[in-house]
């Protein structure tokens, strides 16, 4: 498989922590990629290089085009990396604008192709047909991705008002109505109940499947990770300490060293 | 009862000034969390490009009454909303991140420089202006005291009523009041949905200098006279009317305005006109100390 991304001895500071040590990975195109790591491993931090919501202090992230060139990301504003680059993510504490109802959250995250339909806002104001036919389409592609996620009934309700579960999936609903190429979710399974969670696992396998989307998700929920990713990387301390499909992560034993802790020698002897 | 009408009629006027100044006092700090104190300087400005508006008019000799008044507001709105524009580009953008007493004090800054860039190019001396429109339709008349709504009160009014309402409805239904509101409550969020908050931002304070100067020209019209420190008073009561109302909120802003208006028109026809400033400013002070998220202000959930 062709990578989508390409993250290159990635390094992200904080005074005198190293969030992020070097850090190299591919994406793969079209498929499911799981970020995996105890607490505090760098994965977050990652997600927030990736989006341009931190500068990284040294390394690249590289995005690869359909024609084959490629495109560094790396000093690139958010709001262009969501817009050129088409990454978007979701956060683990959910970020909706809780003031606005799900349909306009939905909308908001479709304002750059309103932007230009409305000459920046000028034809917005005047209703012109070419804007009135952006905000059509805008509305019918929301309500696309409303229907596809079993949100219709709660569209015009305040997204704030919405249980947790539901908020989770709204927070998906508006990345994809961001139209990504890749689309980043840190933690989607965080707070789920074992039916969520499983209705979770068929959105995202259908996501790939069905919309060639490129995802990454961050997960500690392994019976997700096991059954949704084609492709585990495994971080602890900022570095990368293995990847590769689900089934051999899970023999690693780097990876379980990770997670279990080393055995105690002494311990082992006695 | 006649007496009192005709102070309604005032104070809704002087409101709806209020109002509009407000508004733009409670955008900015929706958006980027400080309190812009060069607002009452854009508002001024926005007076004084539409006297020059007018003195151009009358200089070229473009007559009807209607046409300067047009004319007067469009300018005035057009260039205001550039000084605007500019003030956000030169003395906040750059401390976007910094502490948040270094913009406040950027705004106290930008306000002196405003309030002497128009003294030393305009002059000290009040600008008067002819009243364009008089007569009005008297409501009420009992002896020798007639209600009046005059041309200009009424004008301030429905221009104030159709300019908020344009403005709802841009907030409310628009993609441009979206992507405003998105910004306001979650910028970096926003961000990585693709909008340009930065943009927004200036398009925030566009709107907010070009509400103001439709409130300067609307003061000419009712006043007829101007000089360079008419911002100062009129930006720290709109200020008052913004917290009054709830700071953050534009309906709030809106509300607010009228309050003040009020509570101002009435105060010195009833009490004493020396003391209208106290009375408002002791607003300020009761809604701060009892009310600090004001009327129609939510409270601020500090998020953990």
């Amino acid at each position: 498989m062709t990578p989508l991304l390409t993250v290159d001895r990635l390094v992200m500071r904080f005074g005198g922590i190293t969030a992020i040590d070097g850090l190299s990975l591919q994406v793969p195109r079209g498929a499911i990629t799981a970020v995996i790591g105890p607490n505090g491993a760098g994965k977050t931090t990652l997600f927030n290089c990736l989006t341009g919501f931190y500068r990284p202090s040294a390394g690249r992230i590289l995005l690869h085009e359909d024609d084959g060139s490629e495109r560094d990301l790396t000093r690139l504003k958010g709001h262009r990396i969501a817009r050129e680059a088409r990454i978007v993510r979701t956060f683990q504490n959910i970020r909706l604008f809780g003031g606005m109802t799900v349909l306009e959250n939905l909308l908001v995250a479709q304002h750059h192709a309103l932007a230009q339909a409305s000459r920046f806002a000028l034809a917005g104001l005047l209703h012109t047909p070419g804007y009135r036919r952006a905000e059509r389409e805008a509305l019918e592609f929301a309500r696309r991705w409303l229907a596809e996620l079993g949100l219709t009934a709660v569209a015009d309700t305040p997204a704030g008002a919405l249980p947790y579960g539901t908020q989770r999936r709204v927070e998906i609903a508006r990345a994809l109505c961001a139209r990504p190429r890749l689309l980043c979710l840190d933690e989607p399974a965080a707070g789920l109940n074992p039916r969520e969670s499983a209705e979770l696992n068929v959105l995202l396998t259908a996501l790939r499947d069905e919309h060639g989307l490129t995802l990454l998700f961050i997960e500690h929920d392994m019976s997700v990770v096991m059954n949704v990713s084609d492709h585990v990387v495994v971080m602890n301390f900022g570095r990368k300490i293995a990847e590769g499909p689900p089934e051999a992560m899970r023999r690693d034993p780097e990876v379980i060293r990770a997670y279990l802790g080393e055995e105690d020698e002494e311990a082992a002897d006695a | 009862m006649g007496y009192a009408l005709q102070q309604l009629i005032n104070g809704l006027t002087l409101g709806a000034m209020y109002g509009l100044i407000a508004i733009g006092y409670t955008m900015v700090y929706g958006i980027i969390g400080m309190i812009n104190f060069a607002h009452g300087e854009i508002y001024m400005i926005g007076a004084f490009l539409s006297v020059l508006t007018y003195v151009l008019c009358t200089a070229l000799g473009i007559g009807p009454t209607p046409l300067v008044l047009l004319a007067m507001l469009f300018v005035s709105v057009a260039f205001t909303a550039l000084y605007g524009w500019a003030v956000e580009r030169i003395a906040y953008r750059p401390l976007r991140g910094a502490p948040r007493l270094a913009p406040l004090i950027s705004a106290i800054g930008m306000s002196i420089f405003l309030q002497n860039y128009v003294q030393l190019t305009q002059g000290a001396r009040i600008k008067s202006v002819p009243p364009l429109w008089q007569g009005g339709v008297t409501l009420w008349s009992a002896d020798d005291f007639r209600v009046t709504f005059g041309w200009a009160q009424l004008t301030v009014v429905v221009v104030t009523l159709i300019v908020m309402a344009g403005f709802a409805w841009m907030i409310t239904r628009t993609s441009f009041g979206r992507q405003q509101r998105a910004c306001e409550q979650d910028p970096k969020m926003a961000a990585l949905l693709g909008i340009d908050v930065d943009r927004t931002i200036s398009l925030t304070f566009i709107l907010g200098a070009a509400l103001a100067a439709v409130a300067g020209m609307m003061a000419v019209l009712q006043y007829g006279v101007i000089d360079f420190s008419i911002g100062f008073i009129a930006g720290i009561k709109a200020f008052t009317a913004a917290v009054l109302g709830g700071i953050g909120s534009i309906p709030g802003a809106m509300l607010g305005g009228l309050l003040i208006g009020l509570v101002e028109a009435f105060w010195s026809a009833y009490l004493s006109p020396e003391y209208k400033d106290v009375a408002t400013f002791s607003i300020l002070v009761l809604v701060l100390l009892f009310r600090p998220t004001g009327l129609l202000g939510k409270p601020d959930v500090e998020k953990v």
